[in-house]
């Protein structure tokens, strides 16, 4: 027990993380009360709903490329680099064939990364498209709402897993810490992302 | 070592492109995949509700559903019209009764397979009003303001255009347009009125709500708003 904490997430990591949580959020819970038929009649005011869901899209689209453009740009394409690339022991691990020694994300974070990052963007074209196909016939496509709701159920899939893993399950909730004050535990890394070297 | 794996192979990148192609090509693919798979499921969906709601979302375009209260609640039938009449509640139920069961296509993509309708056929309903000879068109007013819809008088003695007051033997939801709607199968959901509470007679038709925003007037399934079938 070294009782020592090392630095996982940067600042920008870690805004970037939270706003991306936060619009997504307010994105789900709108965008329920358009889908739903329940809430749709209990909160009304479909129209100004809308605009909030639409508005929200836009905004959180623009904050997270503000937060990359404004912060640490340099490690953020480091760290896109690292979540690209998946060695021998990525393969192992999701095989389950232990050893299978990780780096700072394991190979299941970098497949929530890559589809995270995919879904965030065929959400954006959706819901562009959907808005667009209320103003011109040429934007109109019968299987967009297809695609937005496709997208909500397999977003919210990943979401459930990844709550699971950083709050409820005790192996690996510890890593909530990084994710909020940035830090975790040595002993914790060492175990769990053994060929990590924490600067 | 943040820049490990020099030699890893990019997967991520594989990862997030397979996901971007699979969803873009889906604007193509996606509905009539969905339709086969919600066929496929309809079984167990009869057992465990697996898509909220059977499909159904909830348009409106005002700040709140209307409230229906049977004491209150008038039907009125007129305009150019030999024999304008004004019903009740119970004497809408007095009406010769239909039942019908057909799809519901929205215009933005999704539909409801198999809803039982019960009401009265709107042809019915005109042979008792007698539209005078300059009547060519119908207006549809619904108490969810400023919601309107027209239909031309040959559109409206379709044989399976309803007015509306039962929904899958039940009587017809708040949120489906209570106590009374109209259902024309054919055309796409925003010609389908909810909480009907006027119908008039009129000379030629206009534009409805969704019409003065660039919707097709002649709004049938298929053929109509950009699509082709």
């Amino acid at each position: 027990m070294s009782g020592r904490y090392v630095r996982r997430f940067s600042r920008t990591e870690r805004v970037l993380h939270w706003a991306n949580a936060l619009g997504f959020l307010v994105l789900l819970a709108s965008g329920l009360v358009l889908y739903l038929p329940s809430l749709a009649v209990l909160v009304g005011r479909r129209p100004l709903v809308k605009d909030v869901h639409f508005w929200s899209g836009i905004g959180w689209v623009c904050v997270l490329a503000l937060v990359i453009v404004g912060g640490d740009r340099r490690g953020i394409l480091r760290t896109a680099r690292e979540l690209d690339r998946f060695d021998r022991d990525d393969a192992r691990w999701l095989l389950r064939r232990p050893p299978a020694p990780q780096g700072r994300f394991n190979a299941g974070q970098k497949l929530n990364a890559a589809l995270t990052a995919a879904f965030t963007l065929l959400f954006l074209v959706s819901g562009l498209l959907l808005w667009l196909g209320e103003r011109d016939t040429r934007f109109r496509f019968a299987s967009t709402v297809v695609l937005h709701d496709g997208l909500m159920y397999a977003s919210l899939a990943l979401l459930v897993g990844h709550l699971y893993l950083a709050v409820l399950h005790p192996a690996t909730r510890h890593a909530l810490r990084g994710i909020t004050v940035g830090t975790v535990s040595e002993d914790w890394a060492r175990r769990h992302h053994a060929k990590w070297e924490p600067e | 070592m943040g820049d490990s794996n020099p030699e890893g192979i990019r997967v991520g990148r594989g990862v997030f492109l397979a996901a971007m192609a699979g969803g873009v090509s889906s604007l193509l693919w996606g509905k009539t995949v969905w339709s086969r798979v919600s066929h496929a499921i309809a079984p167990v969906e009869s057992l465990v509700p697996l898509v909220p709601s059977g499909g159904w979302r909830i348009y409106t375009v005002s700040g709140s559903l209307p409230a229906f209260d049977p004491a209150t609640w008038r039907l009125g039938v007129g305009g150019l019209a030999e024999k304008p009449v004004t019903l009740d509640y119970h004497e809408l139920r007095a009406l010769p009764k239909t039942e019908q069961v057909s799809t519901f296509h929205c215009v933005t993509g999704w539909s409801v397979r198999n809803v039982r309708w019960g009401g009265v056929r709107l042809a019915d309903l005109l042979q008792t009003v007698r539209p005078l000879p300059q009547a060519h068109a119908l207006r549809f007013t619904s108490a969810e303001r400023p919601y309107v819809d027209y239909l031309t008088l040959d559109q409206a003695k379709l044989h399976d255009v309803l007015l509306a007051w039962e929904m899958d033997a039940k009587p017809l939801p708040r949120a489906h347009g209570a106590p009374l709607r109209l259902v024309i199968p054919e055309m796409y959901g925003y010609k389908n009125v909810k909480w009907l509470e006027r119908i008039d007679l009129v000379a030629a038709p206009a534009s409805g709500y969704w019409e003065e925003l660039g919707y097709d007037r002649d709004a049938w399934v298929g053929r109509s708003n950009g699509y082709s079938t």
